[in-house]
């Protein structure tokens, strides 16, 4: 094991598929320097002008350059800078990466990773903040991960390459630096399995990204309270781990669902539905007001989900169901 | 001229015709079966223009790639797509190209290089751009064409696209297909400035002019475009105005010009222009006419091999999204 960030975890994890296979190239504004977060730092030397790809500012050419390099047989990684200017190619995403393997009877894949650090940091406000999953795991054709540990920052970039389909890395900008073990050699991700955070008995809470963190803060307040809080980290948002969700709801008879996203058709609502067609069970969202992020601390608090609005959130849900299934 | 040299114009004058006669009578084809009702969707007929696929593909090999629009059965026939498999897929079977999953629209032969007809304007452009830059890559000599039409030029992915060739001198040749009409808009009404050949060359790309009616005119232009290429010069733009005889899709009746410009239009056919240029050089019209003959038959068992194709099971809808996860 060896302790890292998860931004160096990422960075390992893309250096050592870099090695492994020529193919492996990545594109993006300011990778030769390095990447705008430092998380492409010492690529350039090691790689090469042609394998690490500085490019304009150019969303829409990244995406559909990345998908012409994809079918010409290359496996691209591509650099959005932010999630927010993923929307600058959104065309090229929806209407073509996410849909060639289809809409051509098979004969074509689209093997790109698509990065997109994602969510509130640093007081970036409106158009540098946002978390769009619900919007991705939409479109059929995409595959949607979402690390919250160094480790699978590190595994998860590693399946994402090796994988044949498009995928989406969101990237959780707001712990990036923060620090996880990650186990020495190989690791890499089985895409779609879920991870029990914390084990629970009471509620079983659902989260991912870099909203992890903050559900396990909220769950140690309600463990403290009496209300043992099972956190499951996702990790995965398409394909999701159904199974696991509904194992843990299964035993513990209660579910929230908390993210950073606005909570109107977040993804939350997708895992709500699933759980109550599957279980018949009412699940309880934590996520944003329907607002834009916006700028000063004292209102971006309001926007944010915090551990205290999903402790208030795990109490009303243990208040609304005393007893278990 | 001596005679081997023109031997050799006769051969290419001959292979470009053929080609464009059997693009032509694919679309005359699809139309008459479309208008009987045997195929669903909706189709996008190129003829008057099957000169730019014909000139631009003939300099192309099979290994390099295009990308195209959603005006593009001519460029898949060009560039050497099967128009049994073709037809099939306008019949939404499972022996089409895309296995009744595309349609017109989405015609995509990665055996031959097509990486695909594209149903929005400017899509085909980064498609091709990418596939360049993969060819520089891997190190494996081929070099990628783009279509597309006068309206794409006003779309961010035309200057993004050529920017970007430019910039990383990527073997693509884009090919600016000018048929007179954006949908139902002319592009002098749309586009400012001196249009799509000089934002070409504002940008630094070798660009060339010529008469999209012309089969020899764009070949020639395209193989000098498509050697720079090669010669690993970066892109070239090819600039050829034709004229779309037919509406933006099959149902538009085109309300929005005269006939009598249609009337003129047609009289300056590039399918009869190529055959009077070969009458002149002595080709005999028995030679021309089977070629008419050969695409007619062609097409005829096209059309057959796509009325007893298949029609997809329903589970065909379910398959191949992705590899990691089910649809739901």
């Amino acid at each position: 094991m060896s302790e890292m960030t998860l931004i160096a975890a990422t960075q390992q994890g893309l250096a050592e598929e870099m090695r492994r296979d020529p193919r492996v190239w990545a594109l993006g504004e300011d990778l030769a320097r390095g990447g705008v977060f430092g998380q492409y730092a010492g690529f350039f030397e090691e790689f090469g002008a042609r394998r690490i790809v500085s490019t304009p500012i150019s969303e829409a050419m990244i995406m559909s350059a990345g998908l012409g390099a994809a079918l010409a047989g290359t496996r691209p990684v591509l650099e959005m800078r932010i999630a927010d200017f993923t929307l600058c190619a959104m065309d090229e995403l929806v209407n073509q990466v996410a849909k060639v393997r289809y809409m051509f009877g098979g004969q074509a894949r689209a093997p790109m990773v698509i990065r997109m650090p994602h969510g509130v940091a640093r007081f970036s406000a409106a158009q540098h903040s946002q978390s769009l999953e619900a919007w991705l795991v939409h479109i059929p054709g995409l595959v949607v991960l979402a690390p919250a540990t160094a480790a699978d920052s590190k595994a998860m970039m590693k399946a994402a390459i090796r994988s044949d389909d498009p995928v989406i890395m969101l990237e959780p900008r707001a712990i990036w630096a923060t620090t996880g073990a990650v186990p020495d050699g190989e690791i890499v991700a089985q895409i779609g399995a879920a991870r029990i955070a914390q084990p629970g008995t009471d509620v079983t809470l659902v989260t991912w990204s870099m909203t992890v963190p903050i559900a396990l803060e909220a769950a140690a307040k309600a463990n403290s309270e009496g209300i043992s809080t099972e956190v499951i980290d996702l990790r995965s948002l398409w394909p999701w781990d159904r199974q696991a969700v509904f194992d843990s709801v299964a035993r513990t008879g209660r579910a929230v669902v908390a993210h950073e996203a606005v909570r109107v058709a977040g993804f939350g609502a997708e895992i709500s539905a699933t759980i109550s067609e599957e279980l018949g069970l009412p699940v309880l969202r934590v996520g944003a007001p329907r607002i834009p992020v916006p700028y000063a601390p004292q209102l971006e608090n309001v926007y944010r989900v915090t551990a205290d609005k999903i402790l208030a959130t795990l109490r009303q849900s243990v208040a609304l169901r005393q007893k278990r299934v | 001229m001596p005679i081997a040299q023109t031997n050799t114009r006769v051969a290419l004058g001959l292979e470009l015709l053929r080609t464009m006669v059997r693009i032509r009578s694919f679309e005359e084809a699809a139309r008459a079966v479309h208008a009987k009702g045997e195929i669903p969707g909706v189709l996008h007929l190129s003829i008057g223009q099957e000169a730019v696929p014909a000139g631009v593909c003939a300099g192309l090999r099979r290994t390099d790639t295009i990308a195209s629009t959603h005006r593009g059965h001519g460029h898949s026939i060009a560039k050497g797509a099967d128009t049994a498999a073709m037809m099939a897929e306008l019949y939404g079977r499972v022996g089409g190209t895309c296995r009744g999953k595309g349609g017109s629209m989405h015609i995509a032969d990665f055996s031959i290089g097509m990486l695909g007809a594209n149903g929005v304007v400017g899509g085909g452009i980064g498609i091709a751009v990418g596939a360049a830059q993969a060819a520089i890559l891997l190190g494996d000599g081929r070099i990628s064409a783009c279509f597309f039409g006068d309206g794409a030029v006003n779309r961010g992915p035309f200057l993004e696209g050529l920017n970007w060739a430019r910039i990383y001198d990527l073997p693509v040749l884009f090919v600016c297909e000018d048929n007179g009409f954006a949908a139902f808009t002319r592009p002098t009404e749309t586009t400012g400035g001196p249009g799509a050949a000089e934002r070409a060359r504002s940008l630094g790309i070798p660009t060339f002019e010529v008469d999209g009616n012309d089969a020899f005119a764009v070949h020639e232009a395209a193989s000098e475009a498509i050697a720079r290429c090669r010669r690993g010069e970066g892109p070239a733009f090819l600039y050829a105005p034709t004229y779309r005889i037919d509406g933006h899709t099959i149902a538009d009746r085109t309300p929005y010009r005269s006939e009598e410009e249609v009337r003129q239009r047609r009289a300056n056919d590039p399918i009869a222009a190529l055959n009077t240029a070969l009458a002149d050089r002595g080709v005999e019209a028995a030679a021309m006419a089977q070629l008419f003959t050969d695409a007619d038959a062609e097409m005829a068992r096209a059309i057959a091999f796509a009325r007893t194709s298949p029609v997809p099971e329903p589970a065909d809808a379910l398959s191949d999204v992705q590899d990691a996860g089910a649809p739901a």
